[in-house]
């Protein structure tokens, strides 16, 4: 049996709304993934360095304050400079429409607004997170 | 009420609800309700009469006839100019009380100039870093006349020592001043998330606070026992209910442990509870809530004063239950929920507004929702008599099995060894995790229809403008409390923090040494790193 995949949910920033990751935990978990929860208030720093040492294979950040558009891109940044950016980064929160083409841009590849369904979320991850060993 | 439905093939034509029923909480709905479910049942001793005890049917004997509720929109973003600007606006429009939401920075006890901060200065609320911040804020404000609800918890101590000295520098006897700080920390670690430091030592600040509260302030509630981020957090209506009367317990039990009379700092507890959308059952709830409260202060506390028995509450439309998708139908659930508060009988409202699940409200919607209060006080009749439901088989009924689901909660808690020792442990945050996951599923599998998310879902969404909060917020804000650090006297501040330093290392009481702080300028970072450094920062376990 091929190992698990394994997804990073982190919180960057200092919103402590985390209703919506630990659903999306469980959800993910109980659809066979290995999922790591860092809890809250992490800066970009903290999440790279959590994934590098977990070895994941994609990180999900959760924001709802509205600081998505500095702290994103800086955990993009982040994963490029340690050369880690073949980590698969999703996101959700609270994040108005316009703002998303810029994110996508930046390099995350998806993102869920509020609203989206438990079974959207799980089939995009099962769709579009390769094992990283099996990459190559 | 919001029912559940079994199995039911997605996409086929609703019919009648059917069979079988339950509230948001799972409490079993009969299709029907008489006499026979009140049977043997003392109504008179289980309601009273509207400001008597238990006061089940309303805290006043007259309730919205001798006076309405206080219409209290919550507003805060960008700088502490932006927010002054919002607040007179509201106040010219009718609003009758303050509410400030405060940036995420602030909450956490960091400058808007800390790394920490990055990003978030003024999104969710105003940035507030020094006196002359809170200063600007409360500009030609009238603080003698209009009563202030600040959202504060971790630094609660900070914001109202800052609220004080602008109030003694413009002139007004605090006695005058009127007002609320949330200061509800048992919350922040159960579901909100905004702390410094761990428990107990935000335990023993708050004891100050109270202490301080009783001697100086007599028009200030310095405790909002609040429900609203629990239920936010996704708990039930019983939950919600439970976990916050079980806070209450720990706060009054931590007065009494510094030293204070019940009958002294009880009568200025207040509550503040969400108003979501399970009808009946949220109506339900405030009057359980009360009759609850009532026994607690009176038997389990020995209140003597009949004000220590009240549970006065503020009530906000539950934010969780807005949807993304067709935002102007939130317009109507709004409508419901805060009809519901008011049958409740709450003392104050804050109504959300439509665009709530994007970013903070625009004028325009924040008006709406104000409108909408309006529209219950003053064209429906529902405040024109008290408490117009009680009697009703239906809502008495629930009232009594919401109780009971409540009870036990708090039983089990106490066995715990009270909410303090039950945060310690993970208790309700699990609760609270298990109730949400299960309620997404039920989503999820169409058990429970959401309106145009699940079902009557349309392509085409309808776009609302949203307020969008300038990242020039972020430089000025960082600008000012530069300028104030550099041009203040630099030794007074650090006298004042190595003062408070001392007290909060002793058993000296922290809020004198908190006020002379602020006041000389020391910056609410300065102030909470004393904190953080004396009795290290909360770490959360990363449960999911």
């Amino acid at each position: 049996m091929a190992p698990a995949i394994r997804i990073l949910l982190a919180k960057p920033g200092l919103d402590g709304h985390d209703r919506g990751i630990k659903v999306v935990a469980r959800a993910l978990r109980d659809a066979g993934f290995e999922v790591i929860y860092t809890g809250l208030h992490q800066t970009p720093e903290m999440v790279v360095s959590a994934a590098i040492q977990e070895d994941v294979d994609a990180i999900g950040l959760s924001i709802l304050s509205g600081a998505h558009n500095t702290l994103f891109p800086r955990v993009l940044a982040l994963l490029r400079e340690r050369g880690a950016d073949g980590i698969v980064v999703f996101a959700g929160g609270i994040i108005p429409d316009e703002d998303i083409p810029r994110l996508l841009e930046a390099g995350i590849r998806k993102v869920f607004s509020p609203g989206a369904s438990l079974e959207e979320i799980v089939g995009w991850a099962r769709a579009n997170i390769p094992p990283r060993g099996a990459a190559a | 009420m919001s029912v559940t439905k079994g199995g039911r093939p997605a996409g086929t034509p609703v019919r009648g609800l059917g069979p079988p029923g339950e509230t948001l909480s799972g409490i079993p709905v009969k299709e029907v309700y008489g006499p026979e479910d009140l049977a043997g049942r003392s109504l008179e001793a289980a309601l009273g009469r509207p400001g008597a005890y238990p006061f089940t049917r309303g805290i006043h004997p007259t309730m919205y006839r001798g006076r309405l509720w206080t219409m209290r929109q919550f507003a805060g973003f960008g700088t502490a100019e932006d927010t002054n600007r919002r607040f007179r606006y509201l106040l010219e429009h009718g609003q009758t009380g303050l509410s400030v939401a405060f940036d995420m920075p602030t909450l956490m006890g960091y400058d808007s100039d800390h790394p920490r901060a990055m990003g978030e200065v003024g999104r969710e609320g105003v940035a507030i870093d020094t006196l002359e911040d809170m200063e600007i804020l409360l500009r030609d404000l009238p603080l003698d006349r209009v009563t202030t609800s600040m959202t504060i918890n971790a630094p609660a101590n900070v914001l109202l020592a800052m609220y004080v000295a602008t109030a003694d520098r413009r002139g007004i006897p605090r006695a005058q001043i009127g007002g609320t700080t949330q200061t509800d920390m048992l919350k922040e670690f159960i579901a909100q998330k905004e702390w410094i430091v761990p428990p107990r030592p935000s335990m023993r600040l708050i004891q100050d606070m109270l202490a301080f509260g009783v001697r100086e302030l007599p028009r200030w509630n310095v405790i909002s026992i609040s429900g609203y981020h629990i239920r936010e957090a996704g708990a039930t209506a019983v939950q919600e209910l439970a976990f916050t009367l079980a806070d209450g317990i720990a706060y009054v039990e931590a007065g009494i442990a510094a030293g204070l009379d019940v009958d002294d700092f009880a009568p200025r507890l207040s509550f503040f509870f969400d108003v979501h959308n399970d009808f009946f059952e949220e109506i339900a709830k405030f009057r359980a809530a009360r009759r609850m409260w009532a026994t607690i202060m009176r038997d389990r506390f020995g209140a003597r004063t009949p004000r220590s028995w009240w549970l006065r509450t503020h009530a906000q439309t539950a934010g969780v239950s807005l949807t993304a998708q067709q935002p102007l139908n939130n317009i109507a659930r709004v409508a419901l929920q805060a009809l519901a508060a008011v049958l409740g009988g709450t003392q104050s409202l804050h109504t959300n507004s439509m665009d709530e699940t994007y970013a903070l409200p625009t004028e325009e919607a924040v008006t709406v929702a104000l409108r909408t209060q309006q529209i219950i006080a003053h064209e429906t009749g529902v405040a024109a008599t008290a408490d117009p439901l009680g009697g009703a088989y239906f809502v008495e009924t629930l009232t009594d099995q919401i109780e009971e689901a409540a009870w036990r909660y708090i039983r089990a808690i106490d066995a715990l060894g009270g909410m303090v020792a039950a945060v310690e442990a993970g208790y309700p945050m699990r609760e609270i995790a298990d109730a949400s996951f299960r309620f997404q599923q039920q989503v999820e599998r169409g058990e429970r229809i959401i309106v145009g998310v699940n079902e009557f879902t349309m392509p085409e969404e309808t776009p609302i403008p949203i307020l969008r909060i300038d990242p020039e917020v972020e430089r000025r804000q960082i600008e000012r409390t530069r300028r104030v650090r550099a041009e203040r006297d630099n030794a007074r501040a650090e006298r004042a923090l190595a003062a408070l330093r001392r007290a909060a290392e002793g058993s000296e009481n922290t809020m004198d040494a908190i006020l002379e702080c602020v006041t000389a300028y020391a910056t609410l970072g300065e102030i909470s790193d004393v904190f953080r450094r004396v009795y290290g920062e909360y770490r959360e376990p990363a449960l999911v």
